[in-house]
């Protein structure tokens, strides 16, 4: 009674609010809330300075270079290429298209660390793709980004996708009678259409990237300075006992990853703006 | 509009019409290849490849080799622990995947969009971190650690943990399924229910449940199949203790280490078909929803 009471903008006829907003509040606050604040209460025992020397150790300042950076680039590279993919998945007809379709979400329900030692052995330097490389992929910081490529691809897509099939063809009839070429149309007509939904998607897949740790610590070697992930970093803190210190780094992932929960939200909201004037 | 172009132009051979059209809000046919060409050689390399990969590498060294790999003990375990942890998982978040949606859809209530930010937490926190946060409540070190070891019981590196941490990843899956369908279904259905005078749970039963059927049955399967794929904040919190706490994806990871390839493929190729079972499923629930809406609107 005293969630509806309390709550409810409106009464509603319906049962079964306050036993339902209950039971959530109650699950989401035992399984997330509580243990999350357990990491920025053991934050506070470290004075500024400790925190700040367990944060900018070199060897984290080189993992989140690397986290960032192979996350960016992943995001962009899946920008890219997921538009073309979203592209002929909406437009063109070709064999096989709804099994190509359907496996876009492949990275959805591939368990990361068998997507991992899969692409270690593919690009590997006498793997299937690895060994026509003249550069090595495994191994190194382009084995992290080829991870992340993986896991990022099904969020471009699937975000730009279902805009791209309530594209209104009208607009497009309208450039062309208007004289524009094909070209000009994409990129003054449709890209212009398409972009809340690519930099939502491009958003989403990065945050994915920066978090990712199953597939990526196959292929990456971990070296630290050099092939070291964040997160990786985060266990081995761990495995040494040293929780303050590992909180500490999960912490300033936790603040990235909330700030950018934050801006995919007010994309999202964006999105839905431009797609309803349209 | 298309109607009025094609007014507009010369209508003496039929065949014409259409084609320019074509022309006009289509491309030339190498553009459309180019890009079907590029969109397939993009997803071989990164989808395709590493999939086929995985059932190849299983299966290089024989059936033999692969049956003994997914049969010796440790394998076996594994496989026991990861559907004991999908057994206590997926069924807790269906229960508040349903409580959620049911609230959020149907109900309008202050602070529903700092829920459903909530529900997106784990998408964007690393599993890493998931992890961690559970040694910090329940390790030795941890907010309970020492009334657990004064009880004798044990969170962290024990099946509890494994359990947690699975539950805390995979708890947004099902409830970000039913949450935009019911939104978009609206409560008029079960308003007139309740005005005919069911009770509660015979308005969820009969009326909402059919609505969301398929929706909810993917959503399972997908939290599923997160469930016993879970690598990095089972890797946190399990300790490694071979065949007490490793699931299937930490025996892939040990094996891998111990350049045990093919048994490691061989418990992947496991996980890869429960994949494949997943995208089927969702396959053909989009197909029985488009039908189904078909239906509605005929």
């Amino acid at each position: 009674m005293f969630l509806s009471r309390t709550l409810l903008k409106r009464h509603s006829v319906l049962p079964g609010f306050d036993l339902a907003l209950g039971f959530a509040l109650m699950y989401v606050s035992l399984l997330v809330l509580i243990p999350l604040s357990a990491a920025f209460l053991k934050t506070f025992t470290l004075t500024w300075g400790q925190f700040v020397d367990a944060v900018a150790t070199p060897r984290a300042i080189a993992s989140y270079r690397l986290t960032f950076g192979a996350s960016f680039l992943a995001a962009l590279l899946n920008a890219a290429f997921g538009l073309v993919v979203a592209w002929v998945l909406v437009r063109y007809t070709f064999p096989f298209k709804r099994l190509v379709d359907a496996l876009v979400d492949l990275p959805f329900a591939l368990p990361t660390a068998v997507a991992g030692i899969a692409l270690t052995a593919i690009y590997s330097e006498n793997g299937w793709i690895g060994q026509w490389l003249p550069f090595k992929v495994s191994f190194t910081p382009i084995g992290v980004f080829v991870a992340l490529v993986f896991i990022g691809l099904p969020f471009i897509v699937r975000t730009v996708q279902p805009v791209l099939e309530d594209l209104n063809r009208e607009l497009e009839e309208a450039s062309a009678t208007l004289g524009a070429s094909r070209w000009q149309t994409f990129r003054k007509v449709i890209l212009p259409i398409l972009m809340p939904a690519l930099i939502t998607g491009f958003a989403l897949a990065f945050a994915r990237a920066l978090g990712e740790y199953g597939s990526v610590i196959f292929i990456a070697g971990n070296m630290p300075l050099v092939s070291e992930i964040t997160p990786l970093l985060i266990i081995t803190k761990l495995e040494q006992y040293d929780y303050a210190g590992a909180t500490a780094i999960a912490v300033v992932m936790l603040v990235v990853s909330f700030l950018l929960l934050l801006v995919i939200n007010l994309l999202q909201a964006w999105a839905r703006k431009r797609q309803g004037s349209l | 509009m298309s109607a009025v172009v094609a007014a507009a132009l010369p209508a003496a051979r039929p065949g014409v019409a259409p084609r320019a059209l074509r022309s006009a809000t289509g491309e030339a046919p190498w553009v459309r290849w180019l890009l079907i060409g590029i969109a397939l050689t993009f997803m071989t390399l990164f989808l395709f490849v590493p999939l086929a990969t995985v059932f190849h590498q299983a299966f290089r060294k024989g059936l033999q080799v692969y049956l003994a790999a997914i049969s010796e003990p440790d394998a076996v375990s594994a496989i026991k622990l990861t559907l004991l942890a999908a057994a206590i998982s997926v069924p807790l978040n269906l229960v508040f995947g349903v409580a959620a949606a049911w609230s959020i859809a149907k109900f309008d209530f202050r602070g529903k969009n700092v829920l459903l930010t909530l529900i997106d937490l784990p998408f964007s926190v690393s599993p890493v971190i998931a992890g961690l946060i559970y040694v910090l409540v329940f390790g030795l070190q941890g907010w309970f650690g020492e009334w657990l070891r004064d009880h004798d019981l044990k969170v962290i590196f024990a099946v509890p943990g494994i359990v947690l941490a699975t539950m805390f990843v995979t708890f947004p899956f099902i409830a970000r399924e039913l949450i935009p369908l019911m939104q978009a279904q609206g409560i008029e259905q079960e308003e007139a229910a309740r005005v005919l005078g069911a009770n509660g749970w015979q308005i969820f039963r009969r009326v909402t449940l059919p609505n969301v059927k398929w929706a909810l049955l993917y959503g399972v399967i997908l939290c599923n199949a997160r469930a016993m794929g879970e690598f990095g904040a089972v890797s946190v919190v399990s300790g490694h203790i071979r065949g007490l706490t490793n699931t299937m994806p930490l025996h892939i990871e040990i094996a891998y280490n111990e350049y045990q390839f093919a048994a490691a493929f061989a418990v992947a190729s496991l996980l890869a078909g429960l994949a494949l079972v997943t995208l089927a499923v969702k396959f053909v629930v989009e197909q029985r929803v488009k039908h189904e809406d078909g239906n509605e609107t005929a």
